[in-house]
């Protein structure tokens, strides 16, 4: 005999404007089964939670049902509070009265009446419910970090000086992300390698973690403590363990003339190339693409000067299975190419160059060892001019949002300019100034009122070359709207912020939602920054949306914080919502067939066969058995069963019929 | 007619703006890259931006300096403005109506005495004749301007390389033509 | 081959050398261009400054007597009556309450099935495949080819070549024998319609056009739109005032620079027109 307890929630007033509460507490009052109904303002709360629990030990209650808010929201704080009370937690039912109801529509007797509704199919689902366990499944404590930017780097040394285990992935040669490409940082003007390269070095020491540079996520499976990676190790051409990193084979190498992805296109690099000197791990890599033996079939220079012998032109890329507990994702960001803005000469005038082109020529080991020179003829700029939002904040041609960095940046740029052009003027054409993190507006006041850069509030049209010099026409919007123009030796575009190429088939590989702009989904603006929607998978740094370096080193921290709660237990737990063949008495043994229809369709490879067998050892029959570390409780296999043999466990064929017909029969 | 207009909670000229030409003028963030496009903005008493400002404010004595403005009676309609413009705003669009208003409500801006007179001058000619005839325009012009010695030498010169008719080209259905004329004005009272 | 031709004003009167060189192109390439019948102004600048429902019901009269005479393409050689043609079939073909509103004024149906081609686009179809032939006389000088603004904007509704360094004339021109220099005011508005009401704008804003033009070495401007041409030809005077020099680069239509390459008069092309001497 069911003894159920009802308990309505007015949620504030997010329920009680529309729905009437009290109504729906009385009417279920009177339903068979039920031994006890009220209504309460805030059911989640510590007194609401306390009326559950003295509820079911006075009455006795084998079943709760709480109508309020979604199960998303609070279904485990009610399960948790039955379990305290010593009720199975899975007796515990929520039936949704504000996403289903109070929220989409108007106050009224229909509105009620929904209600009413829905806690009735409830009440006599909760019926057939039976007690269940949870599963525990083993987590395996190694993490992987996708990425060795600085954010990439953060969460593997923290997660590492834990204790735990790390393979740390990047896709290019070395490690250090764009980080590494900025001459200065913002806004304490620190050298950006000076205080990154140490902990470059730091995690290429570090006994916890395995670092694989070169190399990409070539697919994911399983779940959250227990997943299966294989990794691809692209092949360098370079037998790792014989290279000492000499340099012998990069300066001999005869193809010196490909542009350097490093320098952004304003320096070249050689077939066989290390991105840059402090670059780890310091042994090269052969660009497949360029060089020539790949090409040709000739040359083989690097094999004939390498002291020991560590080229391998036959070396094929490896596929590596690694078994991991969680995954950091820390792929970072890229620029947008301002070539779509062909008002700005970008791609047509050689000294119109991005901002991260600028970073090369401040950086005193770019490709003019720090002095800003023009691409064109190697000139000291005189005048040159910052736009600010190339890209972002334009609808029109570019990006609605607003890249975050750039002012910023803008400003540091101009104040290194004036630093390293003493007499030389600079503009900055700007709509608005963001600078909201710590110190940054007195950043920005420094580059106004102590190095003379220009502020200028305005947009420019567009920018033409005449006689060697940019003609930039620009306008004043804070003094009606006046034109400006100037002619410069040098514009630098703040390009906008967009996700990395190949962002979206990582995001599928990895199963984790993505925005429009191919930026990773976080599971709660707000509350949830670093985790994703799937279980198991965080997020670190630039991949989520653009930011600054303070902020994902934090946001590193804060994921790496995530896996090691993860891997402070030595086992999960996991619902045990899954599906279960069922099992009778012999001579039957299953109503399952044996058709493995279900095994076909588990998208989680969560089904085997079983062999039943007598007690001689002879196989009587062969049926389906699902896995239950590996069920995520879909029901595609249930939809496919031709017997009805299997069934999902808290939402069996029973309780959804028994639903249905509560629902009809009162019609 | 836009509903947006009624719910957009924009009042006034900005918010007619909005029916009759679909220029919602809360777009603007006021870059002024259609300022410094615009070829004509420094003959302008407002830019183009700073009339988007005055639009957004609702002030209704800076929507009648709008209306009484040079600036939409200089501008080209050369498209600069929207071509640039990283919120699409088809200011354009937005001009050839303010001039309409400003027109209706007899607020045009005395020094563009001579554009607002070469264009009724235009369309004059028209309206009899369903093409231009150049003489006609000519001596409306001067009628309506007493510019009587302006580019006096120049028609001449025009005779003299066949680009001058003496003759107008009447068409065969000028009563349609004065017909769709008629309507377009009847629909200008209202 | 016979395509419908829709002159407008200026090519009947002050611009008259256009058509001329324009028909004699198109005869030299078998091509018919029959005037459509008792074709009206359509309004140009005057209408669409002062009165919206008029200056959507004079092209749509235009396009009803076209469609009327059967054509399925129409030639439109001025750039702004091309602009009035195509925005007047695209407003009426999004909004058909606006359509009703204006068409019934006219009384004579519009379906919007006319296709409105600009002088190029006309000559990209049915010369160009079979230009290089038939070139006798390349015309071997650095040119700058003009666009001005009707031509390219707003692409969202002509969505013809391309609104920033368009390059359909310069690839043109180059099939015809020319180089075409890279420079910077391709765009730049010439003054348009202020041209009487407003001589000294147009003196400074086309002044700016033939001074980068000469700077980079150009021999002629070439262009497609008689407004443009009046402002930079006719209007030399006020050009060189605001220069304070005498600049003598003549301005060429499209069709007069293909005409001289093939081999045709100067006098049916109508060069003597021209208030610039054209030298080359």
């Amino acid at each position: 005999m069911s003894k159920i307890g009802v308990f309505v929630c007015h949620c504030g007033e997010n329920i009680s404007a529309t729905v009437d509460c009290a109504k729906v507490a009385e009417t279920a009052g009177k339903y068979d089964g039920v031994a006890f109904s009220v209504d309460y303002k805030y059911m989640c709360s510590d007194p609401g939670q306390s009326l559950i629990k003295s509820a079911i030990k006075e009455k006795g209650l084998t079943g709760v049902v709480v109508a309020s808010c979604s199960p998303r929201m609070h279904e485990p704080t009610f399960r948790k509070a039955c379990a305290e009370a010593g009720l199975n937690p899975f007796m515990c039912e929520m039936a949704n009265l504000r996403e289903h109801c109070s929220w989409v529509h108007e106050k009224g007797e229909a509105t009620t009446e929904k209600a009413i509704d829905l806690v009735r199919i409830l009440v006599e689902k909760v019926k057939y419910n039976h007690s269940l366990n949870e599963i525990k499944v083993p987590v395996t404590k190694t993490a992987l970090v996708i990425g060795g930017g600085i954010a990439g780097i953060q969460a593997s040394l923290d997660i590492a000086n834990t204790g735990h285990k790390v393979i740390l992935i990047e896709k290019d040669p070395s490690i250090g992300g764009h980080m590494s490409q900025l001459s200065e940082t913002f806004p304490t003007l620190d050298c950006s390698q000076c205080i990154l390269t140490p902990r470059m070095v730091e995690v290429a020491q570090h006994p916890n973690i395995t670092l694989y540079t070169y190399a990409e996520l070539e697919s994911l499976e399983g779940f959250i403590g227990n997943f299966k990676a294989k990794i691809r190790r692209k092949s360098k051409s370079i037998d790792e363990k014989l290279c000492t990193g000499c340099g012998q084979c990069t300066t001999k190498c005869p193809v010196k003339k490909i542009p350097s992805e490093f320098n952004e296109g304003l320096g070249k690099r050689t077939a066989i190339y290390v991105p840059f000197p402090q670059a780890v791990p310091n042994k090269p890599v052969i660009d497949r693409k360029n060089c020539t033996y790949y090409i040709k079939g000739k040359c083989k220079v690097c094999e004939i000067v390498c002291p020991t012998g560590a080229i391998r032109f036959d070396q094929e890329d490896q596929i590596m299975e690694v078994e991991i507990g969680a995954i950091v994702i820390a792929t970072g960001f890229t620029i947008k190419q301002p070539d779509f803005f062909p008002e700005y000469g970008y791609g047509k005038y050689a000294d119109v160059i991005t901002g991260l082109q600028f970073e090369r020529l401040a950086s005193a080991s770019g490709p003019t060892l720090g002095e800003i020179r023009r691409p064109s003829d190697g000139k000291v700029p005189e005048k040159i001019v910052f736009l600010a939002c190339a890209g972002s904040r334009d609808p029109a041609k570019g990006i609605p949002y607003c890249s975050k960095i750039c002012c910023m940046y803008i400003a540091k740029h101009a104040m290194l300019y004036q630093h390293k052009v003493h007499g030389g003027k600079s503009y900055v054409f700007y709509m608005d100034i963001r600078a909201g993190g710590k110190q940054y507006e007195e950043f920005v006041r420094r580059a106004i009122e102590d190095d003379g850069v220009n502020y200028i509030r305005g947009r420019v049209s567009r920018i033409y070359e005449k006689n060697g010099k940019l003609i930039v026409n620009g306008v004043d919007t804070l003094l009606n709207a006046m034109p400006v123009e100037i002619e410069a030796d040098m514009v630098v575009l703040a390009t906008a912020g967009v996700a990395n190429e190949g962002a979206e088939e990582l995001a599928q590989k990895l199963h984790i939602s993505y925005d429009p702009y191919k930026f990773f989904a976080e599971a709660h603006p707000k509350l949830k920054p670093v985790e994703t929607n799937t279980a198991g998978i965080f997020l670190a740094g630039a991949c989520q949306a653009p930011r600054d370096i303070p902020e994902s080193v934090a946001m590193a921290s804060g994921a790496a914080v995530k896996v090691a709660g993860l891997f402070s237990q030595d086992e999960l737990t996991r619902e045990p919502i899954i599906a279960v063949v069922n099992r009778q008495a012999p001579p039957v043994y299953s109503s399952c067939v044996g058709c493995f229809l279900c095994v076909s369709a588990c998208p989680y490879q969560a089904i085997e066969k079983e062999e039943i067998k007598n007690r001689n050892g002879e196989v009587i029959k062969s049926v389906a058995k699902v896995n239950p570390g590996l069920c995520q409780g879909c029901g595609t296999c249930v939809a496919f069963c031709r017997t009805k043999s299997i069934d999902i466990q808290g939402y069996t064929h029973e309780q959804m019929y028994t639903e249905v017909m509560a629902l009809l029969n009162e019609y | 007619m836009s509903s947006d207009a009624h719910h957009s909670g924009i009042s006034g000229l900005g918010g007619e703006v909005l029916e009759h030409t679909d220029v919602k003028v809360s777009h603007c963030y006021q870059c002024g890259k259609c300022s410094a496009g615009c070829p004509l903005s420094e003959e302008m008493d407002y830019p183009p931006s700073v009339i988007m400002r005055m639009l957004q404010t609702g002030n209704p004595s800076l929507e009648d300096k709008v209306l009484r403005s040079f600036s939409i009676w200089v501008c080209l309609t050369c498209e600069m403005c929207f071509a640039r413009c990283p919120m699409s705003i088809d200011i354009p669009k937005m001009m050839d109506f303010l001039r309409e208003k400003s027109l209706n409500e007899k607020k045009a801006n005395p020094k563009a005495k001579e554009i607002v007179a070469f264009h009724k001058s235009f369309l004059d000619s028209i309206k009899y004749t369903g093409r231009l005839y150049e003489i006609g325009l000519f001596v409306d012009y001067k009628t309506r301007t007493l510019k009587i010695l302006d580019d006096l030498a120049l028609a001449p010169k025009m005779m003299k390389r066949g680009k001058l008719n003496i003759i107008p080209e009447l068409i065969k259905d000028r009563s349609g033509i004065a017909a769709i004329f008629r309507k377009s004005n009847k629909k200008n009272k209202n | 081959m016979t395509l419908g031709f829709y002159p407008g004003c200026s090519l009947k009167g002050s611009s008259r050398e256009y058509a001329e060189s324009v028909l004699a192109v198109a005869k030299a390439f078998d091509i018919i261009l029959e005037e459509i019948e008792d074709w009206n102004c359509c309004g140009a600048t005057a209408a669409h400054n002062m009165n919206k429902e008029l200056s959507l019901a004079l092209p749509a009269r235009i396009l009803s007597l076209a469609e009327r005479q059967g054509f399925k393409e129409i030639v439109v050689p001025c750039a702004a009556c091309y602009s009035r043609l195509t925005v007047t079939k695209h407003e009426l073909g999004k909004d058909p309450a606006l359509k009703a509103s204006v068409t019934d004024a006219n009384g004579l149906g519009y379906s919007g099935s006319v296709s409105v081609l600009n002088i190029v686009q006309m000559l990209d179809k049915y010369v160009t495949p079979n230009l290089a032939g038939r070139v006798v006389n390349p015309f071997d000088h650095k040119v700058a080819c003009y666009y001005g603004c009707l031509l390219v904007r707003p692409h969202e509704i002509l969505k013809f070549d391309r609104e920033e360094d368009p390059q359909s004339l310069d690839a043109l021109m180059l099939k015809a024998g020319a180089t075409p220099i890279d420079w910077a005011f391709k765009t730049e508005c010439c003054g348009a319609g202020l041209s009487v009401s407003r001589t000294n704008s147009v003196g400074r804003l086309s002044g700016k056009i033939i001074g980068d033009a000469k700077d980079r070495g150009a021999e002629a401007v070439i262009v497609a739109c008689p407004m443009c041409h009046s402002n930079l030809d006719m209007r030399r005077d006020a050009i060189n005032s605001y220069l304070g020099e005498k600049i003598d680069i003549p301005v060429l239509y499209i069709t007069q620079a293909i005409g001289l390459a093939l081999g045709l008069d100067r006098k049916t092309l109508g060069l003597q027109r021209h208030f610039v001497k054209v030298s080359v």
